[in-house]
């Protein structure tokens, strides 16, 4: 037996490491450093979106209401400085862009925001939005290093400034921006934190219910554990 | 006044009679391991999806234009339909790891030796019906990789001759997998399959209670009526189907003696199962894919479509077949010949325990085969993953024949008479 | 049930323990599935108050609007309108609004906030038809009384408080939902006054 699970070990291990070679790596990311009980930074990444992005990328699963609640807005507050549009506080977060003009103008239709943050992950938004640089054989002279070829623009330009790409593929710190690096860093993350909250609203809720569930469960186990190796003294 | 209520009850259908005979006073081996939890396990599981299932249905949307919405009306809309909806996502992996578990506690102690060939059978019976369940269920989300998996799978069937194409076509009920395809695998993912496979966990507990449990050292319980003598058998009294006709040994009644062990096992199972629940539902992007947090669409395929991790295995082998109907045939060959296990196995030792070198290493290599084809199967296909899961397959299929060679004539251990744990 | 050679305090109690701490267990787990059963976001947000503005209605005039899709009929009710409700009180099941039909801050003579104007569900309280509004020809249905709401499917009356008359199979008076005026001319139905 001991010998079978001594080979069996092995094998697993030798084959791991032989299987993750063959893996192929991505791009680099930066780390975002998210925090989703930061509601003042959650709050900041809302109203930047709101002000930056919503004008092409909808939050089409996420209502304006959930997201007052929890990120501590009054309704009232909210109406009052997110909403533009005249719609309802159930509503839901979006835009009047039309799909099909859009894709015309930039080659495929911005793509809805609700959900990036899963399926890409929080440092990528970090990273990609930080990451246009000069391009002029793009439409909008801009190229992302994190997304190859996109088709957006550098809205955020007027805030970070430009990058230029030197020959091996090094990025040149941003100039001509309103914000510094550090500013605009920030501002990346803001925005990384509030689509990372968009991507699964009930996060935190999950987590905290997880630790009671699971508190419960080993104070179970130790009943049940005792139950056994009481009923078990008639075998033994 | 409850007594002749009970007793009324069972003249016409006995009840307490059925309860004792398979479980206060059924006869299980003393000697159940760790591995004898999750068949267990498996029905904890069930249970979970059907009740999770049901009530997932409730806001659903079975429909192109809303099933993706849907599921994000359920995660954000409905209260705790994310917790409902971790809960039956999280449950489809811990099914496939409880049961590949339970499969291999099986070949391990030989339990699909003679006489518990047809119990096995039903158990592969399952296994098969709820990789079908697993697909189609796959489907329902809507996102992109769910589409694209489908849409990988269901071209295989374009590999058979003649009929190939129609028969794609006929299973999408369109040109490319559409709305269509989602209702007609959501009516078989919530009623048909999932009937089915409770039908066959029915079976599958009767076959195993007539011909009774194995152990971990594969010797019999049940001996020849009169053999033994009266102080040597089991104390306990078990249901006269089984003490009428044989002299029990060293087995205890499975209530309250496994149910008790066997609780302890599932709340150790459900502390791991919440914990990934809870704190990493998607699974390390194993459970949950990232690609499906897009909805379905024909027109994007997303950079590496594989599988989800359970159907790795038979995915790897689909793939490193370098022709496509071969490939096909490999792929369910790969499940034809576990089916196949007792005839292959011409052994009468059943565990591993008493059985040869040679079996222990050929049921080694088995197991890291198989472990490597899953592994696999999550990645990107390259020159090196093709080779590697080219010598996995010859090893898997490699140990059905080798079993078959030394099997006939193997140089065992003697098997003890009684169990000696 | 158990055929164990052994049976002591300590096995009873551990068993009544772990199946109280197993059905905590248990309650635990049925909240979610019970939960789930309560109105969604969307359900709320499709239910959230509606706003109407009041301050067009002709005196006399009626006009519909639809809260968690239900008629609710806004009136603005003239002084004589006012003024005759009193004097079919002996007419009425129910006149002083004992039943709970209305929020307390709605349990008037009038059975409104602002007299002026009552707001009521436009649902029969026997079997859900929808009222009709008779104005000045209601003396067909009750003699003596101008205005009032005829059900036509049959044939229960309701006075301009939505006060159902006798004889008729309606039980109850019209139903007066929760609302407020947050600003004069305003009506915001499906949140009383002070709730925000």
């Amino acid at each position: 037996m001991n010998k079978f699970i001594r080979a069996f070990t092995f094998g697993i291990f030798a084959l791991v490491p032989m299987l993750t070679l063959a893996s192929s790596g991505g791009v680099h990311l930066d780390k975002a450093g998210n925090d989703l009980t930061d509601k003042e930074s959650l709050k900041r990444g809302f109203e930047s979106y709101i002000n930056y992005c919503l004008g092409c990328h909808q939050l089409q699963y996420q209502r304006y209401g959930r997201t007052f609640a929890d990120l501590g807005i009054s309704d009232a507050d909210g109406v009052a400085n997110f909403m533009y549009t005249g719609e309802k506080v159930g509503d839901h977060i979006t835009n009047t862009m039309p799909a099909k003009e859009a894709a015309k103008w930039f080659g495929s239709a911005p793509p809805d925001l609700t959900l990036e943050a899963r399926l890409r992950s929080p440092d990528w938004i970090y990273t990609y939005l930080r990451s246009f640089y000069v391009d002029p054989s793009r439409p909008f002279g801009v190229n992302n290093t994190v997304f190859k070829d996109v088709g957006m623009p550098h809205v955020l330009q007027g805030l970070q400034g430009i990058r230029t790409m030197d020959e091996h593929g090094k990025l040149s710190e941003a100039t001509g921006g309103s914000m510094t690096v550090e500013e605009y860093d920030a501002f990346a993350r803001d925005l990384a934190n509030f689509l990372e909250y968009t991507a699964e609203p009930s996060k935190l809720e999950r987590q905290a219910m997880g630790y009671w569930v699971i508190g419960f469960l080993f104070i179970f186990l130790i009943f049940a554990y005792l139950l056994k190796v009481e009923y078990w003294k008639d075998v033994h | 006044m409850i007594a002749n209520f009970m007793a009324w009850i069972e003249k016409r259908l006995p009840l307490m009679d059925a309860m004792n005979k398979h479980a206060a006073q059924y006869p299980a081996p003393k000697n159940f391991n760790f591995w004898y939890v999750f068949g267990i396990l498996a029905s904890v599981v069930l249970v979970n999806q059907i009740l999770t299932g049901i009530w997932l249905t409730m806001s659903y949307e079975p429909t192109g234009e809303g099933a993706f919405a849907s599921i994000e009306y359920i995660m954000r809309d409905v209260d705790y339909g994310w917790l409902l909806r971790y809960m039956h996502s999280t449950g489809a992996s811990a099914f496939f790891i409880v049961v590949y578990m339970h499969m291999f506690r099986g070949m391990m102690y030989g339990s699909y030796q003679k006489p518990r060939e047809l119990l096995w059978i039903f158990g592969m019976l399952i296994f098969l019906v709820l990789m079908a369940e697993a697909f189609m269920g796959y489907l329902l989300p809507w996102g992109n990789m769910s589409y694209w998996g489908a849409q990988v799978i269901i071209s295989l069937f374009g590999a058979i001759p003649i009929i190939g194409d129609d028969l794609t076509l006929w299973i999408r009920g369109d040109y490319v997998i559409s709305g269509a395809t989602l209702n007609r695998f959501f009516a078989l993912h919530v009623i048909a399959m999932p009937l089915v496979l409770v039908i066959l966990v029915f079976l599958h507990i009767l076959a195993l209670h007539e011909v009774g449990s194995n152990n971990p050292e594969g010797t019999d319980i049940k001996k020849k009526k009169g053999s033994i003598k009266p102080e040597e058998l089991s104390k306990f009294t078990f249901h006269k189907q089984y003490s009428e006709k044989y002299d029990i040994v060293d087995a205890i009644p499975f209530h309250p003696y496994y149910t008790v062990k066997d609780l302890v096992a599932v709340v150790i199972f459900l502390i791991v199962f919440c914990w990934v629940l809870f704190f990493a539902p998607e699974g390390g992007g194993y459970f949950i894919e990232a690609p499906n947090f897009e909805p379905a669409n024909n027109l994007k395929t997303p950079e590496h479509i594989v599988p989800v991790w359970y159907f790795g295995p038979f995915f790897t082998i689909l793939r490193v077949v370098p022709d496509k109907l071969l490939g096909m045939i490999t792929m369910f060959a790969a499940i034809g010949v576990l089916f196949a296990l007792p005839w292959f196995d011409r052994g009468t030792v059943k565990s591993l325990r008493f059985r040869s070198k040679a079996h222990m290493i050929n049921l080694t290599q088995f197991v890291i085969c198989f472990v490597a084809l899953g592994v696999l199967g999550t990645m990107a296909g390259t020159e090196l993953t093709n080779f590697i899961g080219r010598i996995a397959t010859l090893g898997y299929f490699g140990f059905f024949v080798a079993i078959w060679f030394y099997s006939k004539n193997e140089k065992t251990k003697p098997v003890p008479e009684r169990v000696s744990g | 049930m158990s055929n164990a050679p052994v049976n002591n305090g300590r096995r009873r109690f551990l068993t009544a323990a772990t199946s109280v701490v197993g059905g905590v267990g248990v309650v635990g787990l049925a909240v979610p599935f019970i939960g789930s059963w309560n109105p969604s976001a969307k359900a709320k947000a499709a239910g959230a108050p509606v706003e109407v503005n009041v301050s067009k209605i002709e005196p006399g005039q009626l006009i519909r609007a639809e809260w968690r899709g239900k008629p609710v009929y806004v009136v603005r009710r003239t002084k004589e309108i006012l003024s005759t409700l009193a004097a079919h009180d002996g007419q009425l099941k129910d006149p002083s609004s004992a039943e709970p039909q209305q929020p307390v801050y709605a349990t008037n003579e009038y059975r409104s906030i602002n007299p002026e104007i009552l707001v009521a569900l436009g649902v029969c309280t026997h079997l859900g038809c929808a009222p009709t509004h008779h104005k000045g020809d209601f003396e067909q249905h009750v003699s003596g009384v101008k205005d009032g709401f005829f059900c036509p499917c049959h044939g229960s009356k309701f006075d301009m408080a939505g006060r159902v008359f006798q004889s008729v199979p309606a039980p109850t008076n019209l139903v007066i939902p929760e609302h407020s005026f947050p600003t004069d001319g305003t009506l915001l139905i499906g949140i009383s006054p002070g709730e925000a």
